[in-house]
């Protein structure tokens, strides 16, 4: 198979990501869709270190899944303080701060 | 494929990291052993260690030229110069996180930060002298990823130290002692599109891989010289630029700015504003400079138009609030526009004034800013720092002294003569026309004499108007914030009045090497 079809499935699955992001409602879900952007850019990193023939996309991959973790942590931690005192992970829901 | 040889490491260079990363390391550390009496002012004088002596190692190694950990990180003038810049203002920064004479609750920081918002233990806790002193540690990794950010020489350590400095970041925005709902929420709004921000980075930066066979710097500007018009590499530079305007918070990409100003607390949006506005500046200038300085034709209109759009949306919009911590904010998104002014003025063979009159301005716009911050902290009511612009109404009969600090900090932000903030418009705008971007200066001007309208309008309503009778109190600061206050005001004059000597040191320190 040729290597512009992981490419072009990256791509997709990067915008799929993207426009999650802009829609969702649910802070989880918005936090999973940059999940998704996150591994479609692990796909194109490995798709481009077998197309040059270098390893460093490989080594960058395992370096976002790493952040990705950390991230994660980060995240679900801010995510919880807020939902412990409204009850709800809905982005709509925070709206204290604006003009 | 041989096997994989250890790079060596130039312990010298980077010792200012060491220092910064060692203090944040050794404050984990106190956390987990120290009686919770101790700790506090332990953390306070580990970060302060850090920081200064960060600063210190910066200072010993001017002059420093070189590209060491297998060619990831290059520490040159640039880098060291912006590095002690990084230091000075994480250190001032952490003195305002420490004060705590100001506030009847005895801190700015929570105290339990896993207690719910409102519940009855919350309310129990809101006089309590604990402090969630956690927050020294995390402000120093910051610093540390923000020192990392303006040296990598590679785009995998650049995600690596955008990622460093902006997770403690998000944390620390959440940990407000009053107002948790707005703190929190601004923490959410912070992390959720700086997680998407970095996700354009790292797709930009799967792109560029892709075009140039590597992640170095210098590799890419040589890929670039041949293929610079390789549609990938363009989308790749793009999709980078999106990133890192995104952490210096540049319109189009700056809507997270006035929330997260506005709901963290007010030491730590002092910290984000001054130091995250040099780091970011510092990783755009080494991406623009050295991956595409030879190929300036891709990213010179992008710049153009982003350093257009964020002044006239900073000046334009800063014109409608009533608050003042929002009101700093858009100020921040017009000066990134000033500061993109100076990044255009890279001149045909490095040879411009940009560099140094950005790296300049960086300097004197974080100092000013942590002074303008720190003033916001003193006036108060009975629910935490009044914010309001009505509330500052007739200040100057209250006290005098805060409200001419005040208005030499806004008179120096709007850029007037004599203050530091004239010094840094000049040297921006000179870079721009020398480089042929005399309508870029135009703009500039433009949208300074807007945004000075509202600049003034503070000073104003301080001076010649009457006080309201319920109007807030003004604290006495305590020993930490004087010392923030009197340095800022006193570089902000002094940079304004002899600028000479700072600006030779950023010329001669305006190299970059990788």
């Amino acid at each position: 198979m040729s290597i512009a079809n992981y490419l072009v499935l990256a791509a997709v699955l990067f915008t799929i990501g993207a426009v999650g992001v802009l829609v969702r409602r649910n802070a989880i879900v918005v936090f999973m869709c940059v999940e998704l952007m996150l591994n479609s850019v692990n796909l194109t990193l490995v798709t481009f270190a077998r197309s040059t023939g270098t390893v460093d996309g490989q080594l960058i991959a395992f370096f976002v899944m790493v952040v990705a973790a950390a991230e994660v942590v980060v995240g679900l931690a801010i995510i919880m303080s807020v939902y412990r005192t409204r009850r709800s992970a809905s982005v709509d829901d925070v709206n204290l701060l604006k003009y | 494929m041989g096997p994989i040889t250890a790079p060596s490491l130039s312990y010298t260079a980077l010792s200012p990291l060491l220092f910064v990363f060692g203090a944040a390391a050794v404050g984990v550390l106190v956390e987990a052993f120290a009686p919770r009496a101790v700790r506090h002012p332990v953390q306070v004088a580990l970060a302060l260690v850090g920081t200064v002596g960060a600063f210190v190692a910066t200072l010993l190694l001017a002059g420093t030229e070189e590209v060491t950990a297998g060619g990831a990180l290059a520490v040159d003038g640039a880098a060291l110069f912006l590095q002690g810049t990084i230091a000075v203002l994480g250190a001032l920064s952490v003195l305002l996180f420490s004060e705590r004479a100001v506030d009847p609750a005895r801190s700015a920081f929570v105290a339990v930060a896993a207690v719910p918002a409102g519940s009855v233990r919350d309310r129990e806790l809101a006089t309590s002298s604990r402090v969630q002193t956690e927050v020294y540690p995390l402000a120093t990794f910051a610093i540390g990823g923000m020192m990392l950010f303006t040296a990598s020489n590679d785009l995998l350590i650049m995600f690596v130290a955008l990622e460093v400095l902006s997770l403690p970041l998000y944390l620390l925005s959440g940990l407000a002692r009053r107002r948790r709902l707005l703190s929190q929420e601004a923490a959410v709004k912070y992390f959720l599109l700086g997680a998407f921000a970095s996700a354009f980075f790292l797709y930009g930066l799967a792109l560029v891989y892709g075009a140039t066979g590597s992640v170095r710097l210098s590799a890419i500007r040589d890929a670039a010289v041949t293929e610079g018009g390789d549609t990938l590499l363009v989308l790749g530079l793009a999709l980078l630029v999106v990133g890192l305007m995104f952490k210096a918070s540049v319109a189009p990409f700056h809507t997270w700015t006035p929330d997260v100003y506005q709901g963290a607390p007010t030491a730590v949006t002092a910290f984000m504003a001054a130091a995250t506005k040099v780091a970011a500046f510092g990783a755009v200038l080494r991406l623009l400079y050295v991956a595409f300085g030879t190929a300036d034709w891709t990213w010179r209109p992008l710049v153009y138009g982003l350093a257009i759009v964020s002044m006239l949306v900073g000046a334009v919009l800063g014109l409608t609030q009533t608050d003042l911590k929002r009101m700093l904010a858009y100020s921040s998104i017009a000066h990134a526009g000033f500061l993109l002014t100076g990044v255009i003025g890279l001149g045909p063979g490095d040879s411009g004034y940009g560099l140094a009159a950005t790296m300049f301005y960086l300097l004197i716009y974080g100092l000013t800013t942590l002074g303008a911050f720190g003033l916001l902290t003193l006036v108060r009511d009975g629910d935490g720092e009044a914010t309001h612009l009505s509330q500052w109404a007739g200040l100057a009969q209250r006290s005098p002294v805060v409200a001419a600090l005040m208005a030499f900090f806004l008179l120096a932000l709007a850029g007037i003569p004599l203050t530091s903030g004239f010094t840094g418009k000049f040297a921006v705008f000179r870079a721009a026309i020398e480089d042929g971007a005399w309508p870029l200066a135009v703009v500039g001007l433009v949208a300074s004499a807007i945004a000075a309208f509202f600049y003034l309008r503070v000073v104003v309503l301080m001076y010649f108007s009457p006080a309201a009778p319920d109007g807030p109190t003004v604290g006495v600061p305590g020993l930490p914030t004087t010392i923030v206050l009197a340095i800022t005001a006193a570089a902000t004059l002094v940079l304004g009045v002899l600028p000479g000597a700072v600006l030779d040191l950023a010329e001669s320190a305006a190299v970059l090497v990788g």
